[in-house]
């Protein structure tokens, strides 16, 4: 009769584990395309460069087509290793993280196609917040695609709190723009590109949040929802109280 | 009352219908299988502190699971940590073995297995069991599964038992044209479902597989395993096997062993749970490594 350990036995997928971590570095790669791509719209923006805003479009095509790079490289894995328990999670949870970063690469492009639309047309007034905006979220999305190469539970749970301070960025940017259409309705257009232009930069950090979830699932399998204390302002908004 | 005991052996009177059918539920049928279902526990087996001995060396060592009434446990683990040694407890077959022996207990509808007044033979065609091998006789299609029947005292119509169940092992499409023929010239996978039908014709309430589908090649296998998930709406299946992915397509219960004790060479079940637990988020850590091929 024999008996088995796991010490013995480490190295019984090595070449699974070796195409695991071959995923997590693409995970992380596209994680870096992706805040290259937002800080350079911002960037791009900011500049009012519109070159640079089109050389973002490619720079999407090349996003776009990673994450399918990706998606493909997992779904051979899942059907020719069988994963099971951490290693089904971990694949099945890569799948939903390249996801979101595709959609946040998509956020950079349409700031880029903003920049290019707006033309000739000056900023409506010099950008601060935005690109605070933009730092905050890039930072988010950095710490959390750490965490999910560590599996870093605690990390993962505290980043969505950080939402908050996004969230109050992007309220900053429509008063303050809302005032400016007040005093000026002729400035509504230009107003209005740099409110879709904090939207997209407050989603970013939204996607951060569901990133930080999947990663607590990864490491304990519990799918919940990680609350920002902005979930607990906007229902105390809808109660009225 | 002992429910299987050798003073309730009526084997002239038991059998007269055909399992399965609505003629079933009218059927003389002495044993648990009568009680109404309201009245059967949940649990159609449990084991309760048991372990298995061959002589002197102690196979396996305190298992208490519970398997539950029309479901599908499997039992999984590495070679050599007793799956088929606890499976063969199930129904006795242990005992064929000369110097086996056990401590505990096994509970089948609440009544220990192994009390002394329990008849072996009676346990074993109220717990069927399926091998790895398929065994049929060396007769015919119809023989294989008359002769069980037959010599269990059944006396209903006979004809109408061997189309019951062929139709009920996935069978009888294929082979009712050839009911003569010999039960060894069909294939591997029809082999094994004839030994199914062989098994249903004693009207078990329970059916142990040992590996039912390692010799068979994958769509012989897939029409075993879609087999099973008929077959437990009026039976209990347990099943061992190696195939993880097996389990975790067909049972509804999975219950892990591992060696626990290096020097004994003693196996015992590790964790037993959901199968969906099992195979997505398991809580031992062996078990773990197990279902991710990390170990074993």
């Amino acid at each position: 009769m024999t008996t088995y350990s796991r010490t013995e036995d480490a190295m019984l997928r090595k070449t699974f584990e070796n195409e695991i971590q071959q995923v997590k570095d693409d995970v992380l790669l596209l994680g870096s395309m992706v805040e290259q791509a937002i800080l350079s719209t911002v960037d791009a923006l900011k500049k009012r460069d519109i070159k640079a805003s089109q050389e973002i479009l490619n720079a999407d095509k090349l996003i776009n087509k990673k994450r399918f790079d990706i998606e493909h490289k997992l779904m051979i894995l899942i059907a020719t290793q069988q994963p099971m328990a951490h290693d089904l999670r971990l694949l099945a949870s890569c799948m939903e993280i390249i996801s979101e970063l595709e959609r946040m690469g998509d956020y950079a492009k349409g700031i880029a196609n903003i920049n290019i639309r707006m033309g000739d047309a000056p900023l409506l007034k010099p950008l601060i917040d935005i690109p605070r905006m933009a730092q905050k979220g890039v930072d988010m999305l950095h710490r959390a695609l750490t965490a999910f190469v560590n599996e870093d539970v605690e990390t993962a749970q505290r980043i969505p709190v950080e939402d908050d301070e996004v969230d109050a960025l992007y309220n900053q940017i429509y008063r303050e723009l809302m005032t400016f259409v007040i005093s000026d309705p002729t400035t509504m257009e230009r107003a209005n590109w740099l409110l879709w232009v904090g939207h997209n930069l407050e989603r970013v950090a939204d996607r951060v949040t569901n990133i930080c979830e999947r990663t607590v699932f990864i490491a304990t399998g519990e799918m919940t929802e990680i609350k920002s204390t902005d979930d607990e302002f906007w229902k105390q908004q809808k109660n009225g109280s | 009352m002992a429910i299987i005991s050798r003073s309730d052996r009526r084997p002239q009177a038991r059998r007269s219908t055909v399992p399965g059918t609505a003629q079933e539920a009218k059927g003389d049928l002495v044993m648990a299988q009568s009680l109404p279902n309201h009245e059967k526990a949940k649990h159609v087996l449990e084991t309760k502190g048991l372990g298995i001995y061959y002589g002197d060396f102690r196979a396996v060592t305190n298992v208490n699971i519970p398997i539950r009434r029309h479901k599908i446990t499997a039992i999984i683990g590495p070679s050599g940590c007793g799956k088929s040694t606890l499976l063969r407890a199930f129904n006795r077959m242990n005992e064929l073995f000369t110097g086996t022996s056990i401590e505990g207990e096994v509970l089948f509808d609440g009544e220990n297995l192994y009390d002394s007044v329990v008849d072996p033979v009676e346990v074993r065609y109220r717990i069927g069991m399926v091998f790895q091998k398929p065994n049929p006789f060396p007769k015919s299609i119809y023989e294989n599964i008359a002769w069980g029947a037959r010599i269990h005292g059944y006396r209903g119509k006979m004809d109408d038992l061997v189309e019951a169940c062929l139709r009920q092992a996935a069978l009888w499409d294929e082979v009712k044209d050839k009911l003569k023929q010999s039960g060894l010239a069909l294939s591997g996978g029809q082999q094994q479902r004839l030994c199914i039908a062989r098994t249903l014709a004693v009207q078990p309430e329970v059916i142990l597989m040992d590996e039912p589908a390692s010799a068979l090649d994958p769509i012989a296998t897939l029409k075993i395993e879609e087999l099973m998930q008929e077959l437990k709406k009026n039976y209990t299946i347990v099943i061992v096997t190696h195939n993880m992915q097996q389990a975790a397509r067909v049972s509804d219960f999975t219950a892990m062993m591992m060696l626990t004790d290096r020097e004994a060479h003693s196996g015992t079940v590790i964790e037993y749970d959901d199968t969906k637990v099992i195979f997505t988020n398991p809580k031992d850590k062996r078990t773990e490594d197990y279902v991710t091929g990390r170990f074993g």
